[in-house]
């Protein structure tokens, strides 16, 4: 009997094909929605990591009371063995130093007489060194340049291009930068506008400046020193789990020291209140899942539901040859059960590999924004979670069971000549 | 000697709820039916034919009255015995056909069989020889979608007669055929009913089916105006 069951079922389309692709497509919505949201939702923690927190950052212990301040007199030195240790510590992330600073852009005339004048906010990071590409690709640097070009060599910088109309420079002018080194002297650096940025971040817009770090660390007399080291996780997902043990394993050895020079690690939770973004963030991604996810149900449970009241009349027939009605009702429940598995496995295995293909590569909207210049990461990835994996079976598995189990309750209730009434109809 | 009763009607009514009220499709039956007539039910469209044999067929219920079939009280059946008495005992001929699209010929024929769980070579046996008394032997790996009205209606009779039930109830057998088609269904339950001895009840109007029946039972408003003897002419006919 089972034999003859199975073969009806694989004969008939309208049974198990058009119902596994329905539950596959569901499911594969389903799960990739989900990934969709919880990107979308974290873009803002990405771009936060990418220009402030990092993943995890490690600074100072001064530096991090103060850092409002940007007090460059408390910064890490010996960055080059740091960065070497933590390599080695942890290679599956990628470090990389940063430098903030603050300082005056002067624009000399042809006598050497200031002609403009205002003051910037800097970053230095890598822009020539070896990890030049994550950095850049991290902070969208290239995408963003509206004028010139990327710095090739020393001496050259970026500003927004809004500081350089406001300047009168152009890509290939000579700008000074006049500052204070970490000891607290004055310094004063010559430097090649090499090309402008539009970031669509106001604040920035207004006055940034980028240098390469090993600019920033002869300009500022900080030699081997950085503000902050950044460690970022690869394809840029943050996992908190994984960033806390980090920390505590790097922030081990010294928490018993009360040395305010001390490093300290502070993961992307524990800085700029992002803990308190991040839970909201997950709430609302969670309300909107959770949303999406019964409106997926509803339909597969009414798919379910339309497969069984179509086969009334089959039914009926079962029951006038002999058939059980507990026999047929199992029977249904059993189908819709294998085409609720089947449909939720393919449509969680195509759905789960979109997801790590996007997550792997991203979608680059970039040139959706040509014109926008925004400084803000336009690759969109997704993440491939544990969740990804189990949640498409909520609508595919149960919602389309729950259907037809709905639908054999008319099995119960019509009258037998009814349901093949119905079959002749 | 007579032969034995296999369906007893006593004062049986049916009625169906309808807008608030009550519609009765059946009143004050009173009928019998003995083992290997060859019986139909007449009478014009909404007298109560498919009510009757349906409730005769332990598909509905009466709602007075008592119906015995093959010495089952329908009224006191539950699904489960009533399932247990179609499958053992009846067999189902319907107007459509009523087969299962994406099985075979043989596949029809056998579901009844597998519902028995009868041994694989006692069931295939019987399969090749009910297909055969149909004379569709060389159509058994066919679906039904390829066969003609009359091709199907044949699988049906099969499927009926599969596991020799005492009771055969065929609800408008041939409105589908054409008089060719017709002539041949009913010669071939007619000759099953004569070999094998199988009861057959008929609701018809079709007139074809009329002359070939032996005992002739008119339904009008859901009573029973007459029941006479039929001279089954045409199946004399048939047989000379």
């Amino acid at each position: 009997m089972i034999r003859f069951l199975v073969k009806g079922l694989l004969r008939d389309r309208s049974r198990l094909l058009f119902p596994i692709i329905i539950v596959t497509i569901g499911v594969l919505l389903t799960v990739f929605l989900h990934a969709w949201i919880g990107s979308l939702m974290s873009d803002i923690i990405r771009s936060s990591a990418a220009f402030s927190t990092g993943h995890v950052r490690i600074l100072t212990k001064a530096y991090a009371e103060n850092e409002d301040q940007i007090p460059n007199d408390l910064a890490l030195l010996d960055v080059s063995e740091q960065l070497q240790r933590l390599q080695r510590a942890f290679p599956e992330m990628n470090w990389a130093c940063r430098i903030r600073f603050g300082g005056l852009l002067d624009i000399a005339d042809e006598s050497g007489e200031t002609q403009a004048q205002g003051p910037t906010f800097g970053m230095a990071v890598d822009l020539l060194a070896d990890n030049r590409a994550a950095e850049m690709g991290r902070l969208n640097i290239a995408t963003a340049v509206v004028r010139g070009h990327l710095p090739t060599r020393s001496g050259e910088i970026l500003i927004s291009d809004e500081f350089a109309s406001r300047l009168g420079i152009e890509p290939g002018d000579q700008a000074t930068f006049l500052g204070s080194t970490m000891h607290g002297s004055m310094t004063m650096g010559n430097f090649t506008i090499a090309g402008t940025l539009r970031f669509g971040v106001p604040p920035m817009d207004k006055a940034a400046l980028i240098m390469d770090v090993a600019d920033a660390q002869m300009l500022l007399d900080m030699h081997d020193a950085a503000g902050e080291i950044l460690g970022y996780f690869p394809h840029a997902i943050y996992d908190h789990s994984r960033a806390a043990a980090i920390a505590a394993a790097f922030n081990e050895p010294y928490s018993h020291s009360q040395d305010e020079f001390d490093p300290v690690m502070l993961t992307l939770k524990q800085q700029n209140g992002l803990g308190d973004y991040i839970d909201m963030a997950e709430g609302f991604a969670g309300i909107l899942v959770t949303v999406f996810i019964i409106a997926m149900s509803i339909v597969l449970w009414n798919a379910g539901l339309l497969g069984g009241l179509r086969r009334y009349g089959e039914i009926g027939v079962r029951l006038a040859i002999g058939e059980y009605k507990g026999h047929i009702y199992r029977s249904m429940i059993a189908e819709s059960m294998v085409i609720g598995l089947v449909g939720s496995i393919i449509g969680t295995a195509v759905g789960s590999a979109l997801v790590y293909y996007i997550q792997v590569h991203g979608i680059d909207f970039s040139s959706m924004f040509e014109n926008s210049g925004l400084m803000m990461n336009m690759q969109v990835r997704t993440r491939v979670t544990a969740q990804t994996f189990y949640l498409g079976f909520i609508p595919g598995l149960f919602a389309t069971v729950l259907g037809t189990m709905l639908a054999g309750i008319g099995i119960y209730r019509r009258k037998t000549a009814q349901l093949f009434k119905e079959f002749e109809g | 000697m007579n032969p034995r009763e296999i369906v007893k009607i006593q004062n049986m009514s049916k009625q169906f709820p309808m807008a608030g009220a009550f519609f009765t499709a059946l009143a004050d039956i009173d009928l019998s039916f003995r083992a290997g007539e060859f019986t139909g039910i007449v009478g014009p469209s909404g007298s109560g034919k498919t009510t009757l044999l349906n409730i005769i067929g332990s598909l509905d219920v009466p709602s007075r009255g008592s119906a015995i079939v093959l010495e089952h009280s329908i009224s006191d059946l539950s699904h489960k015995r009533a399932a247990q008495l179609r499958n053992r005992h009846l067999g189902f001929i319907f107007q459509t056909y009523n087969l299962f699209p994406v099985y075979t010929v043989y596949e029809n024929v056998e579901f009844p069989l597998l519902l028995l769980k009868m041994p694989a070579a006692a069931r295939k046996q019987a399969v090749q020889e009910a297909i055969a008394w149909v004379g569709l032997s060389d159509k058994t790996d066919s679906k039904p979608p390829q066969l003609s009205g009359g091709e199907c209606q044949r699988v049906a009779i099969a499927r009926a007669m599969v596991k020799r039930p005492e009771l055969v109830l065929a609800d408008e057998p041939t409105a589908n055929l054409d008089a060719k088609n017709s002539h041949n269904i009913l010669q071939t339950m007619e000759a099953l009913n004569r070999e094998i001895g199988t009861t057959f009840i008929f609701a018809t109007h079709d007139d074809k089916v009329i002359n070939y029946l032996r005992r002739k039972i008119t339904l009008n408003d859901g009573r029973v105006v007459k029941d006479e003897i039929a001279s089954g002419t045409a199946g004399k006919k048939a047989k000379s």
